[in-house]
């Protein structure tokens, strides 16, 4: 026990006024401002006593200086566990008091979409680049050469009547097909060829099932001993690519002017797998695109040897295979820019 | 092409299912778009006697027992006036469907299923059936057009199905042809491929007949266009009886659709359903002349066609006239004045191959059609005419209803009918399809299309018929081969042959996308317009007669007027397009599109025009105004690595004081603004809209520029705000061009408060800007910069009297 009682009462008063100040405490600024007033290193009470010290007889600095720092240790505690205790309080007060309901509405501006013609336009480039295919795309307006007589169209096939062909003179047209990209490619590039041309094509065809204007994505291939088994092998992928792995395709005979042979291309029903559903009209087939072998006549209008190179090609109707893919049941609905149709379609990666 | 079964089974034995035949055809290249049973709505209906028959007292009805044989006994009720003891009728059994009938028993209201049931109190167990009731007419079974009971001969089996007995079990196949297979639209011709894919023999139908000694002297054709007109055949018949065609016929044109007029009349009609070779009788006494010659209309010239409608003719269109005058548009229709009527006693018929464009051509100039030139439009081969017309004079032997005379004349061009040869290399003709075709294969399939393949090692040589114009080369066998081979036996190879390319997008492409990419991150969403539009647009627009966008190429054949021109801007579809959606109820929406504008580099078009890629935002909504437009623009030059300068500009369609022309290098590559409200209240908008237009193709040069980056500095970047008093009419970018301009550490000008009003003098305002100073190699200390500041207010105040806001 300390002999000096003077010094040992004043600092149990200050305990005595460090515990009652504790009880009174109700906010975590206050437990500052009072921690201050005892443990502030210049004006604090607990650091008036260690300056008590000089006062204290040598042989009780050291019993004195100990019950001083005592002291502050227990003070130390006790500010810390209130602090914590008011942080703790407080916090959850606040927390408490922003509760907000979460199924209010978002704050967000949705990223608008791609044209699901051009989602599945990009995707099927995607898929096509990969195997070496670059990208060709031709003029809307076209001359009747490169869109027709170039492509083996002879001058009185049905095909090139006013009926299907919009003219704007007697020589220029807007292209009924993308085959005519087909034709400024070989015109102006020796073979290895591998190339996709993607694009608007018109047709003077307007009603529920058909637009005057669509897209298609034609694939030409020409180099040496190009086969319709390869022709097969690359849309084997494609539909897969598109329509998911178990997609099979199978062709079946067609005629096109500019391929020979020609295939109609169908590729198993993704809907039911195959068994016939509503979608492929019981028969497990969905008709997706036409293509063949290139005819030998169309290579030699382009100046490319027939003996020595061979090629495939194919035309893609792009609405078609979109619509399909979506369940989309007008065509129409892909022209007329209805939001509400737009904002739907988010695909493409 | 409609082709009944029964029909085809002349010419093959078909001992395969219907299903099973739509099959084989689908995979040799002849898809069956659409097959029924002619009885598919008919079932359990048996040959009926009426062992008894009462008639119910105050009625029209008679109580029948039926004897149905091993179907049982019925107690029948029937309304009809010729039921009677003995007769044998159809009886619908209890569960059976037939054709329902109005009270007319003559108007087909849908299909009845017959159900036990009670008539004025007596047990009805079954119905007798009419041939209405049964969907059989009077062509297709004698007896069936009355209104009343069917009646059966007497030696019909009791109890039997009657559809085997009525042709009801008869199948129709709609077939769809090829463009490159004119040959095979006929029955014969697709007879020939179901005998191929089969492997069965073809049986030839009869062309045997035999002309007598009857001369029609003095007969002559001259075909004066033989480019038109490559084969004229005619033949003369005479002690003509025109009369009914025997049922067997008139049943086969009633399945295919062809009504029957007259013996002869339906010999043609029959040939041409059989051979696809459109024919044509011509009343003999009705040449003038008696002679037909083939020759171009006059110009101004004119016909009455059998359908009784007139047409003035050019010298496009071929005729065929007697002495003086057209008595037919050639291929198309016979003229009234040469038509058959009942008292026809001589016939010249004609057979014909007429070039396939004219016809087509003639046909839709004229906008007259029928089968005959439909065919024609489609080709029709000269091997055909022979066949037919030895078809038809056969017929008229086989119908007894006239004589084959000895005039038969015969113009060509001395085309040969007879088989072509070919020679092909087997492995070239199996480089096409990518595997091998065993030979024995090639053999047998080349056979049976009747092309007598000859293989030697690895050449092979075949015999051409003359229906296969459209064989001319190797890959024509390749497909002959793998059609029937199957295409099954094609398998995916992934171009083993090839040369490795490199693949992908080039730099144009990538950048659309990535503009198209950044727009849809601002929430727009692309769409896509025609490529043409309406004339009237322009007058939407407001753009003057001289403007350029008034230069426009014309579709000379468009849909409607509203479809007619080639767009040389995106705005007016973009401006129908918020319009609708507005109307939809959607009021805030962002909108792109990218596509082409066309100008004409000269008028008449003699040259490709211009197409120029364009971009088109249109955006509307409260939210929306002037600078959301103007930030998804400046969107566009940050994914291009470029900045936009905007001035105020002027377009008829947009607000006079809320317009800029985009500016990039000094360049005006397009320009942005609200669109007027006269537009918007003509248009039905609730809010207003904003629409801005960018030449791409201006912007192409940039798209492979590569993003700078600047080191950063180690020392801090500098911020100050200045509140600047000016004149109203002073805009923004002149102050900030001044501040950029005044000091090279200005990195970043920022405007973030504009104010008029007290204190400030009414033709002044308070523009208030953060303007960022970024050092370089040495710190920026606050008096540097506040030197900066003070040379900046200096010159603001000198060159544009403008003050710092105290």
């Amino acid at each position: 026990m300390l002999e000096n009682a003077a010094l040992t009462k004043k600092i149990e008063a200050i305990r005595a006024e460090i515990k009652e100040k504790i009880e009174s405490l109700d906010s975590s600024k206050q437990v500052y401002e009072t921690r201050k007033s005892f443990m502030d290193p210049k004006a604090g009470k607990i650091n008036a006593l260690m300056k008590e010290m000089k006062n204290v007889p040598k042989e009780s600095k050291a019993e004195y200086g100990k019950a001083v720092n005592d002291l502050k240790a227990w003070a130390l505690d006790c500010f810390d566990s209130i602090d914590k205790k008011m942080k703790e309080q407080e916090a959850r007060l606040r927390y408490e008091s922003e509760k907000i309901d979460v199924t209010m509405p978002a704050k967000i501006r949705k990223p608008g979409n791609l044209h699901p013609v051009t989602q599945m336009r990009e995707t099927l480039i995607d898929i096509f680049a990969g195997m070496g295919f670059e990208i060709f795309e031709g003029s809307e307006v076209e001359n009747d050469y490169y869109n027709f007589t170039a492509l083996n169209t002879p001058a009185d096939h049905p095909a090139r009547d006013m009926q299907d062909t919009f003219y704007l003179s007697p020589e220029y047209l807007l292209r009924t097909q993308t085959s005519a990209g087909q034709i400024h490619v070989m015109e102006n590039q020796k073979p290895p060829i591998k190339i996709l041309s993607p694009g608007k094509v018109f047709r003077s065809d307007d009603d529920a099932t058909h637009s005057p204007m669509f897209s298609q994505m034609e694939g030409l291939v020409v180099d040496k001993n190009i086969n319709l088994c390869d022709l097969k092998g690359a849309l084997d992928l494609f539909v897969q690519k598109i329509y998911g792995e178990g997609t099979k395709t199978r062709l079946r005979p067609s005629y096109f002017p500019f391929t020979e042979p020609s295939v109609e291309v169908d590729c198993s029903c993704f809907e039911c797998g195959g068994k016939g559903c509503s979608l492929c009209k019981g028969t497990g087939w969905i008709e997706v695109l036409g293509g063949g072998v290139v005819n030998k006549k169309v290579l030699e209008n382009c100046g490319i040897d027939s003996n020595e190179y061979s090629g495939f090609a194919f035309g893609i109707g792009i609405e078609r295979i979109t619509m399909l893919k979506y369940g989309i049941n007008n065509i129409k609905l892909l022209f007329e820019s209805d939001l509400e149709v737009l904002d739907q379609i988010n695909h493409y990666e | 092409m409609l082709v009944p079964l029964s029909w085809l089974k002349d010419y093959v034995d078909i001992d395969i299912e219907p299903k099973e035949l739509e099959k084989k055809l689908f995979s040799c290249g002849f898809e069956v778009e659409e097959s029924w049973e002619v009885g598919k709505d008919i079932s359990k209906v048996v040959v009926g006697q009426v062992e008894s028959c009462e008639p119910i007292p105050d009625t029209h009805l008679h109580v029948c027992r039926v004897n149905a044989g091993s179907h049982g006994t019925f107690q029948v009720c029937c309304g009809a006036d010729n039921v009677k003891a003995g007769g044998k009728y159809p009886l619908a059994l209890n569960g059976a469907t037939v054709i329902e009938t109005a009270k007319d028993h003559v108007t087909v209201v849908g299909v009845a299923t017959i159900k036990k049931g009670k008539l004025r109190g007596y047990d009805s167990e079954g119905m007798l059936c009419s041939g209405v009731e049964l969907g059989v007419t009077e062509d297709m079974y004698e007896g069936a057009g009355y209104n009343g009971l069917l009646v059966f001969p007497d030696d019909t089996e009791v109890g039997a199905d009657v559809k085997p007995i009525l042709g009801l079990d008869d199948w129709i196949f709609d077939v769809s042809i090829t463009a490159n297979r004119p040959d095979c639209q006929s029955i014969f011709g697709l007879a020939r491929e179901v005998a191929a894919v089969l492997e069965k023999p073809l049986k030839e139908p009869d062309l045997s007949f035999t002309e007598d000694d009857t001369v029609n002297e003095g007969f002559s054709v001259t075909v004066d266009a033989p480019d038109l007109c490559p084969r004229y055949i005619a033949h003369y018949v005479h002690d003509v009886k025109i009369g009914e065609s025997p049922r067997w016929m008139k049943r086969r044109l009633a399945l295919v659709g062809n009504n029957s007029i007259s013996n002869m009349v339906d010999i043609t009609n029959y040939v041409m359903r059989e051979f696809g070779q459109p024919m044509h009788a011509f009343d003999g006494g009705f040449l003038e002349g008696n002679q037909i010659v083939v020759r171009r209309a006059n110009d101004g010239e004119k016909i009455v066609t059998l359908d009784e409608k007139e047409f003035t003719l050019t010298n496009d269109n071929l005729v065929i006239c007697d002495g003086v005058k057209p008595v037919a548009l050639a291929g198309i229709m016979g003229g009234l004045n040469s038509e058959i009527r009942d008292t026809t006693t001589a016939v010249t018929f004609e057979c014909a191959k007429f070039a396939r464009d004219n016809i087509r051509k003639s046909s839709r100039a004229l906008g007259q059609s029928s089968d005959s030139s439909a065919a024609f439009s489609k080709g029709v081969y000269e091997y055909t005419t022979v066949m037919a017309m030895k078809r038809a004079l056969h017929l008229v032997e086989e119908l007894g209803c006239g004589k084959i005379s000895a005039t038969h004349v015969d113009v060509n061009t001395g085309n040969s009918l007879e088989k072509r040869e070919m020679k092909a290399s087997i492995s070239k003709v199996n480089g096409v399809l990518g595997i091998t075709v065993p030979d024995e294969d090639i053999e047998r399939i080349l056979t049976n299309l009747n092309f007598e393949p000859v293989i030697n090692g690895d050449e092979m040589t075949i015999k051409i018929p003359a229906y296969r114009e459209d064989m001319e080369d190797y890959p024509d066998i390749a497909e002959e081969l793998i059609r029937m081979y199957g295409y099954d036996h094609v398998h995916g190879t992934f171009l083993e042959g090839a040369a490795v390319t490199m693949g992908g997008r080039n730099s144009k492409q990538k950048a659309e996308l990535r503009i198209k990419r950044a727009l849809c991150a601002q929430g727009a969403n692309e769409c896509m317009h025609y490529s043409f539009f309406s004339p009237s647009d322009l007058d939407l627009l407001g753009y003057e007669a001289d403007a350029k966008e008034r230069e426009l190429v014309k579709i000379l054949n468009p849909i409607n007027e509203d479809l007619s021109v080639m767009r040389t801007t995106l705005a007016a579809q973009m401006i129908h397009a918020i319009s609708r959606n507005q109307k939809k109820g959607s009021l805030e929406g962002r909108l792109f599109e990218v596509g082409n504008r066309f100008f004409p580099k000269s008028l008449p078009l003699n040259d490709y025009p211009e197409e120029k890629v364009t971009l088109c935002i249109g955006i509307f909504g409260q939210d929306e105004d002037f600078y959301t437009l103007k930030g998804l623009c400046d969107n566009v030059a940050d994914t291009l690595h470029i900045s936009f300068k905007y001035e105020a500009a002027d377009k008829p369609f947009l607000h006079p004081y809320r317009t800029a022309r985009i500016i990039c290098d000094g360049v005006e590559v397009g320009y942005l603004g609200q669109l007027t409200y006269e537009i918007q209240d003509s248009e039905d908008m609730r809010v207003p809209a904003y629409l801005a237009e960018i030449d791409l193709d201006a912007l192409s040069k940039y798209y492979e520029n590569v993003p700078a980056f600047t080191a950063l500095s180690k020392f801090d970047k500098q911020k100050r705000d200045l509140a600047l008093i000016m004149d109203k009419t002073t805009t923004c970018g002149e102050v900030e061009d001044a501040i950029y301009s005044s000091c090279k550490f200005v990195t970043d000008v920022k405007l973030f408060d504009v104010y008029e009003g007290l204190p400030i003098p009414p033709t002044k305002k308070s523009m208030a800007f953060t303007i960022t100073f970024t050092p370089r190699d040495e710190e920026l200390t606050d008096e540097i910069i506040s030197g900066y500041v003070d040379k900046m207010l200096r010159k603001l105040q000198f060159t544009m009297g403008i003050e710092l806001r105290s």
